[in-house]
């Protein structure tokens, strides 16, 4: 799953409140887990978001796919941490871990991407006195996140393609053809946005 | 319907002829450019709202030069591509629809309505959160056309939009697109699709071999191919 592909619609309460609002919240949830001292401490921390996960009416498969991806990390951070610095330490650096990133990704379920841009381009605004363009800002974001996915299927369909013909791994069969397709799709969606009215 | 006028159009490609002294004038609803790889088609569809200016000549749409007054004439011609995948470019369904109108003036409440109203005449409704990559193919090509029409242009010019499509999904294309009260140049390769058009023309290394009804038109290219 891709960061876009991330928000879940709702009506939930968490779906309506700002966007700013919740990142605030998620900057302050963020720091108090990372400044808990005591493994109960994390414990209701983990309670409160697992609540914020069943408030905003997410699927747990949803839920889960947002911490699967983790399971490695945490698996080598909570040996390396078990043998160095013992049972306490790894459950608090792990825990830590895993409830930072699920309060993210609470955040990013219940946030539209343009909810979070248009509160990056007020944010920005300020900074158009020193040549900043906030609105130009935003849609680089919005770019960059909506291209993630054609990057990861240009990179799929070049694998696919040196597989078909036989030929083992090398970066340079790889690199070389995703970049120029890459760069093909990259003039491609700039000509769609000056047909989209963008640059006028 | 909108007055498409080229003028002594030439262009250019480092040594390569694309368009060579191009006079034609467009009026009609439904016009087809038909011709081989490489015959200018492409081309000659985007120097129509302003993609590609002419190295000599002009192209108008109801007398804005295109490549003057680019910004007027994109507001009354929507584009819609080959590989929508590129056309689109916000995460989410409503959101790429709602892009369109960004700089309509219109409020946002007023442009959730109006992104609703499109979604359900193109009945995407149902996807209207649905990250846009998880569409199928008909689906994203209809997005892309969704897109173009919310901001209500007096011209669609579609480039070859049904090329990356199925059976199905490009005869879904193709009837919307036969349906739009909105004038259409079609560029395509599918012969097909211009049934029932008013006009087509057929491009041959940047000229015009054949204009007229599509029938004649259409033999015309058959008979260069053969």
């Amino acid at each position: 799953m891709t960061v876009i592909g991330l928000y879940h619609s709702g009506s939930s309460v968490l779906h309506r409140i700002p966007a700013g609002w919740k990142l605030l919240g998620m900057l302050v949830g963020i720091i108090t887990v990372v400044a808990a001292t005591a493994p109960w401490q994390l414990g209701i921390a983990a309670v409160l978001v697992a609540g914020g996960f069943a408030l905003a009416r997410v699927p747990t498969r949803v839920a889960w796919a947002q911490l699967w991806p983790l399971r490695w990390v945490l698996l080598f951070v909570g040996l390396f941490q078990l043998l160095f610095s013992g049972p306490e330490r790894a459950v608090m650096v792990c825990g830590s871990l895993l409830i930072t990133v699920a309060i993210a990704a609470l955040v990013t379920l219940t946030t539209r991407v343009t909810a979070m841009l248009d509160l990056c381009q007020r944010l920005l605004r300020p900074l158009r006195r020193f040549g900043v363009d906030p609105d130009r800002v935003g849609l680089v974001l919005a770019l960059t996140i909506r291209c993630i996915p054609l990057l990861v299927d240009i990179v799929r369909e070049v694998s696919e393609a040196r597989k078909a013909r036989g030929t083992g791994f090398s970066l340079r069969s790889m690199a070389g053809p995703a970049v120029v397709r890459a760069l093909r799709a990259a003039d491609a969606m700039g000509d769609a946005l000056v047909a989209r009215g963008v640059d006028d | 319907m909108a007055e498409i006028r080229f003028t002594a159009v030439h262009h250019r490609f480092g040594t390569r002829v694309v368009l060579d002294r191009l006079d034609l004038t467009l009026v009609e609803q439904r016009i087809g450019i038909v011709g081989a790889n490489g015959s200018g088609k492409s081309t000659m569809a985007r120097m129509i709202n302003g993609l590609v200016k002419p190295t000599s000549g002009s192209v108008t749409v109801d007398g804005l030069d295109t490549t003057a007054k680019g910004r007027d004439v994109r507001r009354r011609v929507g584009f819609v591509f080959t590989d929508p995948d590129n056309q689109i470019v916000m995460p989410t369904v409503a959101e790429d629809v709602a892009f369109s109108l960004r700089r309509s003036g219109l409020s946002k409440p007023e442009i959730q309505e109006r992104t609703r109203e499109v979604l359900h005449r193109f009945d995407l409704h149902e996807h209207a959160d649905h990250p846009t990559h998880l569409l199928s193919g008909g689906q994203k090509q209809l997005l892309a056309i969704a897109a173009v029409l919310i901001t209500g242009p007096d011209v669609i010019i579609a480039d070859e939009p049904t090329t990356l499509l199925d059976l199905r999904n490009s005869r879904m294309v193709n009837d919307l697109l036969a349906s739009m009260p909105e004038q259409v140049v079609l560029v395509t390769h599918h012969l097909h699709l211009l049934e029932g058009f008013d006009r087509v023309v057929v491009l041959d290394s940047g000229r015009v071999i054949a204009d007229g009804s599509p029938d004649a038109a259409v033999d015309s290219y058959t008979r260069l191919l053969a």
